[in-house]
């Protein structure tokens, strides 16, 4: 890149920042010299921090940094539209570039956000950042027509802003940004609040952006945490127990030390059995100079590793345990009415098992970490949906002072819930302490499949009961599975359901006797989130049972779910994605997804069309599946049309590609995807065996369509997934015949 | 010794020969867009053209490329101008996070030499790189895109 767009001045530039929602200083910035997607390129160390901030260079151009992880979700571009919008900047202009993590100690003495929350989970990050981001846009603003102001003595009111020109009407005076920026670096910021536009007045936010660093991506200069690099680095890679909970018996590390280039060897303990995770598993770190030494060296080493308190435990095995869990009483987490009775008294009963498997999140860059610890600081490259999770965990296992550790977020080659847990990071660390160097340490696809954080396996058994009248009067959920809440401080297994079941999920609410039952699941497997944690599995149960249910009355499929649903109204949800959820939205999008889609017209043979609808953290989506199925049983998805309702939409774009990105990640998951289990282990160790999707079988024709009534903006990273494995399974019963209840589907067609 | 051209340079290896091209590429020679996936020719993130072929470079040991041609994703425009696949990329958005993308992108473009007018039938057979982000809906549009900006000039 060509020098002359770098910071040289440093008077040319504000920076703002939005700390809990008030506004920050106008400051020059510190040496910072990066372009979007070159943002950690090869420094020695992680580049100068330089906090929340827009710079409006010269050149008009202006960059912009995020805060959250650009993981594929869309931040790059979604959040720095709503600074833009409120600066009325040229968002042809915006360039955009990754915040590093920013820590203080707040007044309580608690390390808290520097500017805004940096985590990117839960599909939160432009709910978090709605008002915030905004805010530092309409600051900005104000302080260039402030200067502008001065500059013409006029007064602030009368000046107009557009794609960074700055206008006085009644003179015909205008400057632009990059004439202005430096004179209102100069100003004090302003004391109040600045408006924020009312809705109407929004001209970039709802209109459809491109993603922004997609030159960087088509031409290979992306920098993801595999790509950094610090000066004078050397490689890491590690051997770890392959079984649960297993340690090292002995280990002959002679042909390893002999392989050229091979430097040390480090050894990294196991957690306290069923304390919380630092590291996953036991095992030795080979260092060496180069990415290749290390991989050899790793592959030298004779270890003999005692088999861990799971050796027995298999995927059958596992199945089993849950179906004799079910056949007894569990935890009741919900209990609305009396099911017992209602189910006893009911016209007609329905009853159906489901099963889910483990999954693995296997974004497509395995692991990776740079860490340099020194004596008084430690810098960290890492790619992480969770740098302050970093810092806290590099800062308990090293025991330091967390504003010590400068965590620098790279984008991340997918993150789908893996890289909220910073395993790797600490390994990395601990390494780097040992030989006190900066260390960068590399997963392989091996390491990455075999010490995942699994999406929790479970079976689930579902029971309705209808009256005479066909009005659904009892309900019950019951599931037993390895919950991913376990292994955390404070947290009794009495509420370990709380992440597998969110009890005010529909149908709560809508029927009157409920009931949902838990039981907590023995595995030495390690759970985390994955992308819409609960929701895909709760989906998939939830929606092929009310499609057994239509079936068994000879009902429609979307007739049944919209009485279901009845009317809009404000139902309370207390978990994630509340404090409402509202039924009438739902019927929303599956009445357009259906009327997109053409749903209920006869199809031909051997064809099917499933419909499924799910909320999922504030936003609803509805899906219409078309299957075709070969007579091998050889099955296609040649079109999924979606109706989706998350609120006010800020990238239409964005929302189409997640959209896009939930069918293909549940159509690939659904297809083919099971973690196994055998001997306490994991056998799947690559793409050979865990097979995702590839495009072959991807459908052809996905269509979005987005209802946006104004309501408050949910995000969308996680929503477009859960509907898609019940609409599939829906579309193959009607094919078929045959109901799918045991995930992935596989060769269940064929047999 | 391995002689070889790199984008164009010629440049010589006198290292572990069994070592794979993508590491040699990636650590030895900078290029860091050939990115590793899995290490075992499954997901093609590490492609590059030997000699005008889309090669999964995890597989293959920097012996067996002595004296040929090589072009990664850094070396595939004409300076500035973008190559038609990666404008036909950028034009259909199809980046999510993008790590398999320079990979997809490696691949594409050799499909086009031999097969300049792709049927969705053709992509299905030839185009084997995953895509964990699953952009391959618009990736579809894109190839099809690349194929006419290719054939437009
Ligand atoms: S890294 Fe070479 S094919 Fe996956
Ligand atoms: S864009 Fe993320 S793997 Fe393809």
């Amino acid at each position: 890149m060509d020098g002359s767009h770098h910071f040289a001045t440093r008077r040319d530039v504000l920076r703002y920042a939005s700390a809990a929602g008030a506004l920050i200083v106008a400051a020059p910035l510190s040496a910072c010299s990066r372009r979007p997607g070159e943002s950690v390129a090869i420094a020695d160390g992680p580049p100068a921090a330089v906090g929340a901030f827009i710079v409006i260079r010269p050149d008009e151009t202006v960059l912009i940094a995020f805060p959250n992880p650009e993981m594929g979700q869309g931040v790059d571009t979604s959040l720095p539209m709503l600074i833009a919008e409120e600066l009325d900047a040229d968002f042809d202009k915006v360039e955009t570039t990754q915040m590093p993590l920013e820590l203080k100690y707040g007044d309580d003495g608690e390390i808290t956000w520097k500017y805004a929350i940096q985590g990117s989970g839960g599909s939160t990050s432009i709910t978090e950042h709605w008002d915030g981001l905004r805010r530092a846009g309409a600051t900005a603003r104000q302080l260039l027509v402030g200067a502008a102001a001065a500059d013409w003595t006029v007064d602030a009111s009368e000046i107009t802003v557009a794609k960074g020109v700055i206008r006085h009407e009644t003179s015909g005076r205008t400057t632009t940004f990059g004439a202005i920026a430096s004179a209102a670096a100069q100003l004090e910021p302003p004391t109040q609040e600045p408006a924020l536009k009312p809705r109407d007045e929004f001209t970039l936010i709802g209109t459809s952006q491109k993603m922004k660093n997609a030159r960087a991506i088509v031409t290979g200069k992306a920098v993801y945490g595999i790509d950094a690099e610090m000066a004078g680095m050397v490689h890491a890679v590690m051997a770890r127990c392959p079984y649960f909970d297993g340690t090292a018996r002995s280990v002959d590390e002679r042909a390893a030390r002999a392989i050229p280039g091979v430097r040390e060897i480090v050894k990294i303990d196991r957690p306290p059995l069923d304390g919380p995770y630092s590291v996953q598993a036991e095992g030795y770190a080979v260092v060496a100079d180069s990415v290749w030494a290390a991989m050899k060296g790793r592959d030298a080493l004779v270890i003999d590793w005692d088999h861990g308190p799971y050796a027995a435990e298999t995927s059958a095995g596992f199945k089993d345990h849950c179906r004799d869990l079910l056949s007894g009483e569990g935890q009741i987490v919900r209990d609305d009415g009396d099911f017992d009775a209602a189910f006893a008294a009911a016209a007609t009963t329905h009853e159906a098992h489901y099963w889910e498997p483990y999954v693995s999140h296997a974004p497509l860059e395995p692991q990776n970490c740079i860490v340099h610890v020194r004596d008084g600081s430690v810098d960290v490259i890492a790619p992480t949906q969770s740098p302050s999770g970093a810092n806290r965990n590099i800062a308990r296992v090293l025991d330091r002072d967390r504003l010590s550790i400068k965590v620098q977020p790279t984008r991340l080659g997918g993150g789908f819930g893996r890289r909220l847990s910073t395993d790797y990071a600490v390994e990395a660390a601990l390494i780097s302490d040992a030989v006190r160097k900066p260390v960068k340490l590399l997963w392989t696809r091996d390491d990455d499949l075999r010490h995942d954080f699994y999406r929790p396996s479970g079976m689930h058994h579902l029971r309705a009961g209808f009256d005479a009248d066909g009005k659904m009067i009892a309900w019950t959920h019951r599931l037993a599975s390895a919950s991913k809440y376990y292994r955390r401080p404070n947290m009794p297994e009495t509420n370990y359901y709380r992440a597998e079941l969110y009890t005010d999920d529909f149908p709560a609410q809508l029927v009157e006797n409920l009931r949902v039952e838990y039981f907590s699941a023995k595995s030495g497997a390690p759970r985390g989130s994955w992308r819409a944690p609960a929701h895909t599995a709760n989906a998939f149960v939830v929606q092929s049972f009310l499609d057994e249910i239509a079936a068994a009355r000879d009902e429609d499929p979307l007739d049944l779910r919209l009485r279901l649903l009845g009317e809009p109204q404000e139902l309370s949800y207390e978990q994630h994605g509340g404090p409402v959820f509202n039924p009438g939205r739902l019927a929303g999008v599956l009445r357009l997804a259906a009327e997109k889609a053409g749903y209920g017209a006869p199809m031909p043979a051997g064809r099917g069309r499933g419909i499924a609808a799910h909320f999922t953290f504030g936003g609803y989506v509805a899906q219409v599946v078309d299957v075709e199925v070969s007579a091998e049983g050889h099955l296609r998805v040649p079109r999924v049309v979606a109706a989706v309702d998350v609120g006010t939409v800020v990238n239409p774009n964005g929302i189409a590609a997640q959209l896009e990105s939930g069918v293909n990640d549940g159509l690939s998951t659904a297809l083919r995807l099971a973690i196994n289990i055998e001997g306490g282990r994991v056998t799947d160790g690559n793409f050979d065996t865990y097979q995702l999707m590839r495009i072959a079988d991807a459908p052809r024709e996905i269509e979005t369509h987005i209802i946006d009534n104004g309501d408050a903006s949910a995000g969308m990273g996680e929503m477009g997934l859960p509907p898609l494995a019940p609409a599939l399974a829906n579309a193959i019963f009607q094919a078929t015949g045959t109901r799918i209840r045991n995930l992935p589907i596989g060769d269940q067609l064929s047999a | 010794m391995v002689q070889l051209t790199v984008n164009g340079e010629s440049r010589e290896f006198s290292g572990d020969e069994e070592m794979p091209l993508l590491w040699y590429l990636r650590e030895d020679a900078g290029l860091k867009g050939v990115k590793f996936g899995c290490g075992i020719a499954q997901c093609g993130a590490c492609t590059v053209h030997i000699d005008g072929q889309a090669i999964r470079s995890c597989v293959t040991p920097v012996a067996a490329v002595d004296g040929a041609s090589i072009t990664t994703i850094e070396g595939l425009s004409d300076g500035e101008t973008l190559h038609p696949v990666q404008q036909a990329w950028i034009e259909e958005d199809v980046a999510q996070c993008g790590y398999c993308q320079a990979g997809q992108i490696m691949a594409v473009a050799a499909m086009l030499e031999e097969t300049p007018n792709p049927s969705d039938d053709d992509i299905d057979r030839n185009l084997t790189n995953i895509c964990r982000c699953g952009t391959y809906y618009r990736l579809r549009k894109a190839v099809h895109r690349a194929a006419s900006l290719k054939r437009g000039g």
